[in-house]
């Protein structure tokens, strides 16, 4: 039974669209047949964070439209088989999202994949909405802050009251939180709202914790989705998140200060 | 005592500052976004109706749904201290 997952967060800048690439690549290399959809119309950007952007030819939109079917649009992934990449359109007509049009692409896309990736445009405008309506799982991705925690607050509003879910009385999307940007020196300081905090004013399930990691600047600089590499405490962390949501226990990795050996602190940050 | 205090006493940590303020805002907006949607229009007509015998303004009736146990209670508060009667319903708003 394909399942759809959107990843939202209501503020910008938060880590959806490195959360979706390196999510569904993490579920493509467990085995899982998946796509990842970019539904951020006019800013299309998943492409350059998958590393295919010469490879676009038809769209998201293009599609909805009946311009071009499922198969010329979606983008193969060369360094793994099971994962795809379904690029938006960059027009300035918000509007081309059209609900019932969404609607049968999802449907063709389930009878081929294990999990649809929707990656959220920020904000809880038109795009936004469409991305969450279709949703069986919600990842809500949060930095520690307060901007970031009272957006994450409203979209689980959202979730909860207008996705076709909720409209339909049918059991409630699966919430999961992920708390990205994480430092655990600056939590350890008390600069830092800690995991536990946000999981209280929140209250769902936390799904990962992924640390603020030079290697996720470097990932996007080459187009590789983080979990791709695996010398990256991030890349790690996102694979853990994507085993417990295939079920598995694993122990939170990365929430606590680094010890650093001698060496270390004399030399800087090896 | 007071170089002493100033050197040593701890300052507030500004992440327990940043998860009591985030506490209170979110309970407040969890609270107006449960709201059923007449409300705003109930204040509007109640606004129309009292205006009709005093004098007042918009901010002077407050129109809010709590709860009590598990009934849920309709609260309805309207400020008329200093409030003028309108010559000609004068007598009406007196009874």
């Amino acid at each position: 039974m394909a399942q759809v997952i959107v990843v939202t967060s209501g503020k910008g800048g938060v880590g959806k669209t490195t959360t979706s690439a390196a999510f569904a690549a993490g579920l493509a290399m467990r085995g899982h047949k998946t796509v990842v959809i970019d539904f951020d119309v006019g800013l299309r950007n998943l492409d350059l964070i998958m590393g295919c952007e010469r490879r676009v030819v038809f769209d998201f939109i293009n599609v909805i439209n009946g311009d071009a079917n499922l198969n010329q649009a979606l983008i193969k992934d060369k360094r793994n088989d099971n994962l795809f990449i379904f690029p938006t359109s960059q027009t300035r007509d918000k509007d081309a999202l059209k609900r019932d049009g969404v609607e049968r692409v999802l449907e063709e896309l389930r009878k081929t994949f294990d999990y649809i990736i929707c990656d959220s445009p920020a904000g809880i405008e038109h795009g936004a909405i469409t991305a969450l309506y279709f949703a069986d799982s919600a990842i809500i991705v949060t930095n520690p802050e307060v901007s970031s925690v009272r957006d994450s607050d409203r979209i689980i509003g959202i979730l909860s009251s207008r996705s076709r879910r909720a409209e339909r009385n049918e059991p409630p999307v699966d919430i999961h939180l992920l708390l990205s940007r994480y430092d655990p020196d600056r939590v350890a300081k008390g600069e830092m709202l800690t995991v536990d905090d946000v999981k209280e004013i929140l209250s769902i399930p936390l799904l990962g914790v992924i640390p603020e990691s030079e290697t996720v600047l470097r990932a996007s600089n080459t187009g590789t989705p983080v979990t791709f590499d695996g010398d990256s405490p991030a890349g790690r962390a996102y694979l853990d998140a994507v085993a417990r949501f295939l079920g598995e226990q694993r122990e939170m990795r990365f929430v606590k200060p680094e010890k650093r050996g001698f060496f270390r602190v004399l030399f800087g940050r090896a | 005592m007071s170089l002493f205090s100033f050197l040593f006493s701890p300052r507030p940590k500004s992440a327990a500052i940043a998860k009591e303020r985030l506490k209170i805002v979110l309970a407040h907006e969890r609270a107006s976004r449960d709201a059923p949607d007449f409300l705003p229009s109930l204040q509007k007509d109640l606004l129309a109706c009292v205006g009709r015998y005093v004098q007042i303004d918009d901010d002077m009736i407050r129109v809010s749904l709590g709860k009590s146990g598990e009934t849920s209670l309709l609260e309805i508060n309207i400020e008329i201290a200093g409030a003028k009667a309108k010559s000609g319903a004068g007598a009406a708003a007196a009874v």
